[in-house]
Formats: structure tokens, sequence, C-alpha cells
């Protein structure tokens, strides 16, 4: 199971999706031929765009740090931070604001507590590299990384729900330990 | 015929017109009891009239989007590097008809043609057209096409209004509106530079309250000025110094009031050239038009509420540098849309060269429309 399988997994048949940083658009082409949810995505970057047209996705280049004024309350079903947590400078507001556009929100984060991560730190003394944060330190795009214990105690702060948790390593679910033995971390999340 | 091929170009072109008897009822309440359209079009329509694109034009083209004349070659179309074969609005998958609006000087009925009444030159008789009454006799021409439902309208800059309001005018005709570089209703400040540009004109003392034709003489110290305060606000302030800088076009100042910078002399020279081909009442007419269009105007101020009979799909495209119709603009039609649950997408591209930059070739924008519109089932 990949990400996209799990999150495919977890929106609602003809739901209203709205997927933050949504790269080439893959996952919104994906909701739409096996669910039929029709989504917008939103992304910053030229390329990404492009690709989105491509692939006939509903794109609004737009830069997630001016916050989501352009959405009214309660506008879609589901709104899904994919990968990209990890990139924002305020994740807080973020967060609150995607609960106040969508009903429900689906967050999966590269989990900063994976093993590996914390055996390179600990006994190389380097920070990590990996394939879900492939990037050297001094070229990152990542500015706020997390485990997911951090991320159990915002969600916490912010009085928010968890109604879906799931941890993937390798393509496949981790039920135990999941913040030392998850690479990976995906939530579902309501208000 | 022996059109000469040239990669990418629909080749030679030729302007049409179009006669309409029926009287058009204007948002003035005027009566315009018979008209001309002049358009062109390229490709051929298919079988199920499924692939017309209508492209609007701004405040100083005309029909001729694309190609040229057999017997003026120079004079290549507005828009030659988005339309054609192979281009973003490819002519071997499109029927492209360009249309030129109505006040115009180009060829559709304005204020130079004859007035059927009077026999003489319509001059300042000629009523004020809006957008809508454009789209409105835009329409009729698309009927005479045989053209039900046009797969897109675009248009940039007033272009883009009118691609807005065919949308909001004829839901049903409009399958894909490609609002670039628009707005939804010029702000103060864009209203004050067109009154500054009408002022220059209606205080020419060659301008004769409109009747300048009968007298042999044409304002053309009104519309150098006009056009001198239009250009102003097509570039950025970035791309004036970038283009210009505080280049002297004399070895030292004058201490007169002669040309010293290069920017004075461009828009001089922009201005004469203007002025020797545009007449002064369209330039009038068009600039109100501009500031009366306001869709949401009938909504209380509310756009979403307008756009809730639209039916097309939206792709608002905007520029960085674009100071007269800035992204945020683009951006409230955007969130209005998305408001009323309408299908959009929005590109925000970042080009230098400001408001002008919707003709220019810049290649992250010719690769979206291309992309967008290979999409476009036929």
């Amino acid at each position: 199971m990949t990400e996209a399988d799990a999150i495919v997994a977890w929106v609602a048949p003809g739901a209203r999706v709205l997927d933050l940083g949504c790269g080439d658009g893959a996952l919104l082409r994906r909701l739409w031929e096996e669910k039929r949810a029709p989504g917008y995505g939103v992304e910053i970057d030229d390329a990404h765009v492009l690709e989105c047209l491509k692939n006939d996705v509903n794109v609004l280049q737009m830069d997630l740090e001016d916050g989501l004024a352009a959405f009214a309350d309660r506008s879609f079903d589901c709104v899904i931070l994919s990968e990209t947590l990890q990139a924002i400078r305020r994740q807080e507001a973020l967060l609150r604001e995607m609960l106040r556009v969508g009903r429900e929100a689906i967050v999966s984060f590269p989990n900063f507590g994976y093993w590996r991560l914390r055996l390179q730190i600990a006994f190389g003394g380097r920070m990590p590299v990996s394939p879900e944060l492939p990037y050297a330190w001094y070229e990152t795009p990542n500015v706020h990384h997390c485990t997911i214990a951090d991320f159990e105690a915002l969600v916490a702060k912010l009085g928010l729900r968890v109604l879906e948790r799931l941890a993937l390593t390798g393509g496949r679910r981790v039920r135990a330990a999941p913040n030392l033995l998850g690479a990976t971390a995906l939530y579902r999340i309501s208000a | 015929m022996n059109a000469p091929r040239l990669p990418g170009s629909v080749g030679i072109v030729e302007a049409k017109k179009a006669t309409f008897d029926e009287p058009l009822r204007l948002k003035s309440g005027a009566v315009l009891p018979a008209y001309e359209i002049a358009y062109e079009t390229y490709g051929r329509l298919n079988g199920a009239r499924s692939n017309a694109v209508l492209v609007c034009h701004a405040l100083n083209a005309s029909h001729h989007v694309a190609g040229f004349y057999a017997d003026d070659p120079d004079n290549v179309g507005w828009w030659d590097n988005m339309v054609g074969p192979g281009k973003p609005v490819d002519t071997e998958r499109f029927f492209v008809v360009g249309s030129n609006y109505l006040g115009s000087c180009f060829g559709s009925t304005g204020p130079a043609s004859i007035n059927p009444a009077t026999g003489r030159p319509w001059g300042a008789d000629f009523p004020l057209v809006t957008v809508e009454d454009w789209v409105a006799a835009q329409a009729r021409l698309a009927d005479r096409l045989g053209i039900e439902r046009f797969a897109a309208v675009i248009g940039g800059s007033l272009g883009a209004m009118q691609a807005l309001q065919w949308a909001l005018a004829f839901p049903e005709r409009v399958r894909h509106a490609i609002v670039i570089a628009g707005t939804p209703r010029l702000s103060a400040q864009n209203i004050a530079f067109n009154e500054v540009a009408r002022q220059a004109i209606l205080s020419d003392p060659d301008f004769h309250g409109g009747h300048y034709y009968d007298k042999g003489v044409v304002p053309r110290r009104g519309l150098r000025i006009a056009r001198m305060i239009g250009h102003i606000t097509y570039l950025s302030d970035d791309a004036m110094m970038e283009k210009f800088g505080r280049q002297l076009r004399r070895a030292a100042p004058g201490f007169d009031f002669d040309i010293d910078f290069e920017v004075e002399s461009y828009l001089r020279y922009q201005g004469e050239k203007f002025s020797r081909y545009f007449d002064a009442n369209t330039y009038l007419r068009i600039t109100k038009a501009l500031d009366y269009f306001d869709p949401a105007a009938d909504f209380g101020g509310d756009l979403a509420r307008a756009f809730a009979r639209a039916r097309a799909d939206f792709l608002v495209v905007s520029f960085k540098s674009d100071w007269r119709f800035p992204p945020a603009r683009s951006r409230e039609i955007v969130k209005a849309l998305l408001d009323a649950r309408r299908i959009v997408s929005y590109l925000e591209i970042d080009a230098p060269q400001g408001h002008d930059a919707f003709l220019l070739d810049d290649a992250r924008y010719h690769a979206a429309l291309a992309a967008y519109f290979r999409n476009i089932v036929l």
C-alpha cells in the first residue's frame, strides 16, 4: 500500500477535495478516476502547475503561506496536505485553516522519529537523508520536521480529533511502535 | 492558393464582414438599427461544430488575430504567437474566430461609419456601446457562422471582460472561458487613468464635440496623450527601467522641453503612431465600456452570485508584474468562481513585462495554454 493508496481509500466517493501542494496532480487524477471525487489542487511551482494542466486536473497557482482565504468555510469535504506539512512555515495556522475550509483533513508527512533517521543522527552525527527525506540539509525545502509524537501533541493542543491514523514503511502498514518503525505517517482529522 | 506556408502561421487570411439588419438594443437604451461586424476565421469548423474558439480583442486590436494579408504581408495578426497550426490555440484542431467589436475603427460599425439617418458619419451621435453589447453582437455573428456553442472563448485585458461576459450572458454557449490579465471591474485608479485620457481628447480643439470628420481634422494631440497615458499603464516599472533606464537621447540635458530621455521618445513615438490609425470617438467609447463593466453590480456587488448562472469551465491567468489589472483582481474572479462552485484553474505567471505580458511569448504561459487547449474535448 502506497501513501496515495491510503489517501484514496480514506476519501469518500464523490467528495469535494482540495489538495494543498498537489504536485503534478496525480493524486487528484486518481481520486477523480477511482472515487469520482472532483477536486482542486493548490500548487506554486510552475512546472507542477503545467503537469496538472496536462493531467487535466483543476489547479490554482497560489502560495499556501498566504493562507486559504480564497476558500469559503466548509466548502470542501476533504482537504489534503500530502508530504507538504514539513515544508510549511506556519503549520498551526494552516491546520486550522484546513479545518475551516474542509469538514475533514488528511495530512501525511515523513516521520522524523523513524529509527533509521534517529540512527543517522545518533551514530553518524549527520542530518538524516532517506528515501522519504532525500535532501541534504543545505538544499532541503523542508523547514519544520516533526515526529509522529510531535504531530499527536500538536493535534491535541489544537483540540482536533484524530479519525484515523496510519504509519507506513516500505509500502507496509506498521502497527507496533509507529513513531520508531514508521517512515511515513498519515492522519485523517476533523475539528 | 499559393499561400506561403510559414511554420506555425495560418498564412494568408482575409477579413470578412457580416451585415445585420435586426436592430440591436444597447445597454444604454439606444438602438443600433443595423450594423456590420468585421471578422476573420482560421482553421475549419468540424462536422459536429464543436471546435469553435472565439478570440476577443483588447483596446487597440482588431479581428486580425493571426496570419497576414496577401496585399500587406507585414501586417501580422496581433496574437499570431498564440493562434496558428501547432500554436497553443491550434488551428489544425480548432476553428478560430476573431471578431471586431462594435464601435471600433477597424471594420465593424463605429463612429466613423455612415449614419443611415443622416448620410453622414455618426461622429458624436454614435451610441456608447458596452461589453454586454459587444457580446450580444458577437452572439449574432456566431449564429450566422452556425456556431451554437464555443469550445472556448478567450481574451486578454478588455478581451478577458468579454470572455467573462460570454460565460454570464450565454452560459450554454461557452464550454471554456479563458480570462487573461483581466478584472471583474475597474478600480478607481483604472477609471482615473481613463478619464485623463478622455480629457486629453475632449479638450483637443480639433475634437469639435466629436464631429471632426466633417471638418477634415483629427484630434491627434488628444489621441497622442491618451495613448501615452495608456502605455505607461501597460508596462511595469521594472520593464520600463530595463528598456529605457535614464538613458538620454542627446549628449547632455538640454534644459528645455525637447526630448531628453529615451522613455520620452518612446512615448511620443507610440502616441504619434497611434494617432495616425486610431479614431478618437472610438477611444472615448472603449474607455467608457471598460469603466462601466461590472457584472457583480446587478447582484449587490456579489460576483459569486453573478457566476451562479455560468456553466463554463474557467481558466484565469494573471501576470505578477501587471499593475493595471494585477493578480489580486484575477484572484477575486477565482474566489468568486470557487464560491459559486464553478470549475476553475488559475495561473499566476511570474513575467516581468507588466500588463502587456499577455501578448508576449512567455514559455510558461504558452505551454500552460497549449496544455489546457489540448485537454478540451471536441
